[in-house]
């Protein structure tokens, strides 16, 4: 196996498939001749040729609706958003027209939409979101979240493979900074599984994306007092992995939810809802949300660390929830 | 002083279809001029009844109808090629009869029924079966010209000879949609042809406070291709111009932009009784029928007989009275069945678009 970045893994799962399938094109703002804004597909053009590899005008509803009418004649079109910020101009024809196309008119829509998303770096409000829980609500999406390397690239082939329109979200903060061993060979991660990032006995973290290594590193101190916390990597957010959850709460009977996406109706609140629902004959403390606050991420270092859970944050979380 | 702008015509304006040797000459023999003939009666004849049913309470929600706009939707679908494909609007219905819907199941449609196109999932004209080439629209108007686009799109990149038929009334040509599709055709020469149903209102909306121009096919110039203003009351010109314009995109000459100037010769919906529209306008729109031009013409050119126009009307009405009869009988949507295809299972894709 070979050891790559969390973005030379998305690479080589969009070029695994690319070359596999001559359906799959990728359409987007620079991805041909610059290989992307993050360089996730540098060199693609040479290889696949200007009509698998598209460069689109700075037009992201005619990108997502000309993505749903490709698919619909039988392509497997990958669109790139050049960040997931940008999404907001193509909501229209994700959530009206691509969503519901199957449900209402029998038609599906097998697109892949992949959006750079996440903060960390000063990106300001139009650079750092995490638009995942927006899309988590519509019937007919699919969103996943890959946190790892090998996520990365089989969450990707499986979600081309998917007859649905899946929704990609591809942390920014990990691409370089991230490295894991990944499967030379094609292979995929089903949608809907969690991924036990850490096992643990004394309490759950349920949470995905940059915020699985914030987790794991707070999980690390706690374990120096003695405390054993369990990390669940949801990886998928739509459809989500709500057993592996209930599984992981029934054994620890605490839960902590950890996102990076503003507060209020976060999809933590989801989480916590159905953990209250099904499991709260099980917990020993209410279950606590740890995200961002309800503001626009803000520019600013200092103020931007405000804004993103850091692990301190999850540490005083985690204690308290210890302690209760 | 100040500059005045003074908006110049840019796009092409045809003229309109004088002789049946004219006719003959882009491609339709007289069998042809009376199938044409007999889908307008269906496409109003399909409204009209679903107006009597909505009236009687059988529709739920809100009914639209194209009533004046028979011409446009019928000339152009009948310049498609069966591997084409198009995306048509609720002023659109003649494109569905001309592709073959059965009727009966547009008005089970109508009434919410199990065997409507969408099982009673989505109304009015809100359908469309793939197996004739047709996407169905939804109800935010211009969303389907990138969709259109991005057939084409695959056409050009599978080196296919197919052409992509996006409709929208002037009204959304407002929109962004519209904007970003042409652009994006535009730039790929891409082999789609947009047909603007520009019916002079949008609900109560007059043209002069939609668009600056004096067409909406001048802004083709813009996007890099060809506009064409069209007289949409004149099925055979209609016709004529979109057969150019979809033949051109076939052989690789990308976009045209097809402006039909037609009629909404009712309200935006049956409930609004257009008040706003200026009642010498409805009574110039009642001459210009097309239905009622194009039988003229049939009678002049085509020597149509009586026998020949009622074995038509005949054939058309105990069609659409069976056809509602059968719809009547179709069950309504079972609740029980709300939750399933949200999500698209791998054999869903074993459909015609997906070969």
């Amino acid at each position: 196996m070979a050891e790559l970045t969390y973005l030379q893994a998305i690479s080589d799962g969009l070029r695994t498939e690319m070359r596999r399938d001559k359906r799959v094109f990728l359409i987007g703002e620079d991805v041909g001749v610059y290989g992307g804004a993050f360089k996730v597909s540098l060199g693609f053009q040479e290889e696949f040729g200007p009509w698998r590899v598209i460069d689109a005008p700075l037009a992201e509803t005619a990108i997502m609706g000309a993505c749903t009418g490709a698919s619909m004649m039988g392509l497997r079109p990958v669109a790139e958003m050049q960040f997931a910020d940008f999404v907001s101009c193509a909501w229209d024809h994700l959530v009206t027209v691509a969503a519901k196309q199957r449900w209402r008119a029998g038609t599906p829509v097998p697109i892949v939409l992949r959006l750079p998303s996440g903060g960390g770096f000063s990106g300001g409000p139009f650079h750092s979101q995490n638009p995942e829980s927006s899309f988590a609500h519509i019937p007919g999406l699919k969103c996943v979240c890959p946190a790892t390397p090998e996520d990365a690239k089989g969450l990707l082939i499986s979600a081309i493979e998917d007859p649905n329109p899946v929704l990609y979200f591809e942390h920014k903060h990990l691409y370089r900074r991230i490295k894991g061993e990944v499967p030379e060979e094609r292979y995929t991660v089903p949608i809907g599984k969690a991924r036990t990032h850490r096992e643990g006995s004394d309490l759950t973290v349920i949470t995905w994306g940059a915020m699985v290594y914030t987790a794991d590193e707070a999980a690390q101190q706690l374990d120096g007092d003695g405390v054993s916390v369990e990390v669940v990597d949801l990886r998928s957010i739509m459809p989500w992995d709500k057993a592996a959850v209930l599984e992981s709460v029934r054994k620890t009977s605490k839960a902590l939810v950890l996102h990076e996406d503003n507060r209020t109706g976060g999809f933590g609140a989801e989480i916590a809802a159905t953990i209250a629902e099904e499991a709260f004959e099980d917990l020993d403390a209410p279950v606590r949300r740890i995200a961002a606050p309800d503001t626009p991420v803000p520019f600013s270092p200092p103020l931007e660390k405000a804004f993103i859970p850091q692990v301190d944050d999850v540490v005083a979380g985690l204690r308290e929830l210890a302690e209760y | 002083m100040a500059l005045e702008f003074r908006p110049v015509a840019v796009a092409r304006e045809a003229e309109p279809v004088g002789s049946l040797h004219e006719v003959r000459e882009a491609g339709l023999d007289r069998e042809d001029l009376l199938g044409i003939y007999r889908n307008m009666l269906i496409t109003r004849g399909v409204e009209e009844r679903g107006h009597i049913l909505y009236r009687q309470g059988k529709i739920p929600g809100s009914f639209y109808t194209g009533r004046g706009n028979e011409a446009s939707s019928v000339g152009v679908a009948t310049a498609m090629g069966s591997d084409d494909v198009g995306t048509p609007l609720h002023r659109d219905m003649g494109v569905h009869i001309t592709r073959g819907v059965d009727p009966w199941r547009i008005f089970a449609q109508f009434m919410g029924r199990a065997d409507g196109p969408t099982k009673g999932r989505d109304g009015n004209v809100h359908m469309a079966d793939p197996n004739l080439g047709l996407i169905a629209m939804v109800s935010h108007l211009p969303a389907m010209l990138p969709v259109a686009v991005g057939a084409a799109l695959a056409f050009r990149i599978r080196e296919e000879p197919r052409v992509a038929l996006a409709w929208f009334g002037e009204g959304a040509s407002a929109r962004g949609d519209t904007h970003e599709g042409m652009t994006l055709a535009g730039t790929r020469k891409l082999p789609v042809v947009f047909v603007c149903d520009n019916n002079q209102w949008a609900y109560s909306t007059p043209t002069h406070l939609e668009f600056a121009t004096e067409h909406v096919a001048d802004r083709a110039q813009a996007y890099g291709f060809e506009g064409v203003v069209v007289d949409g009351t004149d099925v055979l010109a209609v016709y004529r111009e979109a057969k150019r314009a979809i033949d051109k995109a076939r052989a690789g000459g990308g976009p045209t932009l097809l402006e039909c100037l037609t009629l909404r010769m009712e309200g935006h919906a049956v409930h609004d009784d257009a008040f706003y529209v200026p009642k010498v306008m409805f009574e110039k729109w009642a001459e210009s029928d097309p239905i009622e031009r194009f039988r003229s013409w049939l009678r002049a050119n085509a020597d149509m007989t009586d026998e020949e126009e009622d074995e038509i009307s005949t054939g058309v009405k105990k069609l659409l009275n069976d056809a509602l009869k059968r719809a009547e009988d179709s069950p309504m949507p079972d609740p029980a069945d709300l939750l399933s295809g949200v999500y698209a299972s791998v054999e869903d894709l074993d459909t015609p678009h997906h070969k």
